[in-house]
């Protein structure tokens, strides 16, 4: 009895740890810029306009759009030719098919910080800075080694045989991969689809570089100016936080359980 | 590209003829060796986007370059020499040590012991999970801005409960070392559910077998943990152990958002210092020449760790 109280209070500090950030964001953002109150307690009184105030003069709206664009082509890009690459790198593996997949391996350890003065360089001289063509590129790009390393694993887990029937039967190996194989990466899939929308979704560091138009700017970046600009109406900028929040806290609970699966399968795997 | 030599073609039922059949293009269709095609978009996005900038980064490593000019000179070893002699890119890199090392340590000791505890059978633990897990899909630089609310010197949460347990008010990210370690925390509080996820994978890979042999052998709970549960949970360690030190190495949103490398040039981790130099004070060599120390030293800490971790795997 003892040990399952002990266990119901745990479980019940954990929750209150990872809570209490969010219950202050609340709170902040349901009070008025005059109410000096702590942040320890919720108001007594409904106050709903910093939500409408600040979807206006953030333009948040624009930045949605922005990230829908940019997200849903980045992840559909970044799945289809991360999926293709796999396919070769884990049924043919020779030495020179290895080697590739070595060093998209590598790319995978080094991070895309260190090529961002060069590479913020290279973009603006082939025109790409402020257009939703470059970031999805470039999203594409340092996501690819990470689907490809998920896809080629659980592409080797899929039994050869099958490919060999197919071969068998008269199937050229393209249609082999469009028939046989691709219908069956729809569990990894849905995990890299999440991985990846995330991290674009959220993606900050990029989009500092190369998004510097307002029209183009992302949900982080239209935030991370309106922190900075209104430091004294703090108020605001944290309905547009939780605002911010809504689209992802979604699609996570409507889709948890690949949220949790797929993390944890491309770390088992690894 | 192709070095496997064309097997012999499979006699096939499409109705391309004969011609095309025996020609050399559809023996190169036929070999495995031409689905290597299926990767050549991937590896022109490589080429164009990471390879081609990293050989631009480290010729501009060698330059005065201001970021925006045409004109620029080689300078040699200039930025290099500059950066081990200035005690600001030292004290940089000694942060960034602390963001990756610091946060890897305390994500994997509460991810670990949260699974542990997630582990045991109870009415409700889904949602503890789910709760624990949730920050992980925040934007960090929100997250940031979250935990601005509790650090923020006037009317902080934090310093409210000071006020409560009547102790004076502190500026918490006023003081640099401090700073570094508040952004280490709110790093680690933001992603040990995934540490916690992956470890909860692993523990249901144990097989019960083993706990219950270990359990006739007497063992406590304790040993049950150190000689059955720990060895096996060992690729899941290896495996969350260099993602956190890879990605705290990285570490540039809530740094961003907290701080922005103050007070001073006190909490500023390298890719931050990185974005300052280029944007701030126009010293694109220097940031290039920061990118390509980052670069040596994320290898060399994320393959260590890697190489020394997958052989502990081996020894157990």
């Amino acid at each position: 009895m003892t040990k399952k109280l002990l266990t119901y209070f745990t479980a019940f500090m954990i929750c209150a740890i990872h809570l209490i950030p969010f219950f202050l964001l609340l709170n902040v953002a349901l009070k008025t810029m005059r109410d000096t109150s702590s942040r320890w307690t919720t108001p007594d009184y409904v106050y709903l306009q910093n939500f409408l105030d600040v979807w206006e003069q953030a333009r948040l709206g624009q930045a949605i759009v922005n990230n829908l664009i940019i997200t849903a082509s980045g992840v559909a890009l970044v799945v289809f030719v991360g999926m293709l690459a796999a396919y070769p790198l884990s049924r043919f593996p020779t030495r020179w098919n290895n080697f590739i997949y070595t060093l998209s391996i590598a790319i995978l350890i080094v991070p895309a910080l260190t090529v961002l003065v060069p590479l913020y360089k290279f973009v603006v001289d082939i025109h790409g800075i402020n257009s939703y063509w470059a970031i999805v590129l470039i999203h594409t790009t340092f996501f690819l080694p990470t689907v490809i390393f998920l896809y080629t694993g659980f592409i080797r887990t899929i039994p050869r045989e099958l490919d060999e029937a197919a071969l068998i039967d008269g199937c050229s190996r393209y249609s082999i991969f469009f028939r046989i194989i691709f219908p069956l990466l729809k569990p990894v899939t849905a995990s890299v689809i999440i991985m990846t929308m995330l991290g674009i979704w959220n993606d900050y560091r990029f989009s500092l570089f190369f998004l510097q138009k307002r029209a183009f700017q992302t949900v982080p970046l239209v935030l991370s100016q309106f922190f900075s600009q209104f430091q004294n109406n703090l108020p605001l900028a944290a309905a547009g936080s939780i605002l911010s929040m809504i689209p992802m806290t979604l699609v996570f609970i409507f889709l948890q359980k690949y949220f949790i699966s797929g993390l944890a399968e491309g770390a088992v795997k690894g | 590209m192709e070095q496997t030599a064309p097997r012999t073609s499979i006699p096939d039922q499409n109705k391309w003829g004969n011609l095309i059949r025996r020609s050399r293009l559809k023996k190169f269709l036929d070999s495995p060796a031409s689905l290597n095609i299926m990767y050549l978009p991937a590896l022109i996005l490589f080429a164009v986007f990471i390879f081609y900038p990293l050989i631009e980064g480290i010729k501009f490593s060698f330059t005065d370059w201001n970021g925006y000019s045409d004109h620029y000179s080689f300078v040699g070893l200039d930025k290099y020499r500059y950066m081990f002699s200035d005690m600001k890119t030292r004290l940089t890199i000694v942060n960034t040590l602390i963001y990756g090392l610091g946060s890897t340590l305390f994500q994997n000791i509460f991810g670990l012991a949260y699974a542990l505890f997630l582990n045991n059978k109870f009415r409700g633990r889904a949602i503890v999970r789910t709760i624990v897990y949730f920050s992980v899909i925040i934007s960090p630089l929100i997250m940031g801005y979250i935990f601005y609310f509790v650090f923020q010197y006037d009317r902080g949460a934090l310093n409210d409960i000071m006020k409560l347990l009547n102790l004076d008010p502190v500026d918490w990210l006023g003081n640099g070392k401090r700073a570094v370690w508040l952004i280490t925390f709110v790093n680690t509080f933001q992603y040990m559910g995934v540490s916690m996820v992956v470890y909860l994978a692993g523990l249901q890979a144990v097989p019960k077998d083993y706990l219950e042999a270990a359990e006739v052998d007497g063992a406590s709970g304790f040993e049950k943990f150190i000689h059955v549960t720990l060895p096996l949970l060992m690729p899941a360690i290896t495996i969350s152990i260099v993602l956190n030190i890879i990605e705290g190495l990285k570490l540039f949103d809530i740094i961003m958002s907290l701080t922005r490398g103050g007070p001073g040039y006190a909490s500023h981790s390298l890719s931050s210092m990185m974005y300052d130099l280029y944007f701030s004070r126009q010293d694109a060599g220097f940031a290039a020449a920061l990118g390509i120390l980052m670069f040596v030293l994320i290898s060399a800490v994320g393959l260590t760790s890697l190489l020394f971790l997958r052989k502990k795997e081996v020894d157990l």
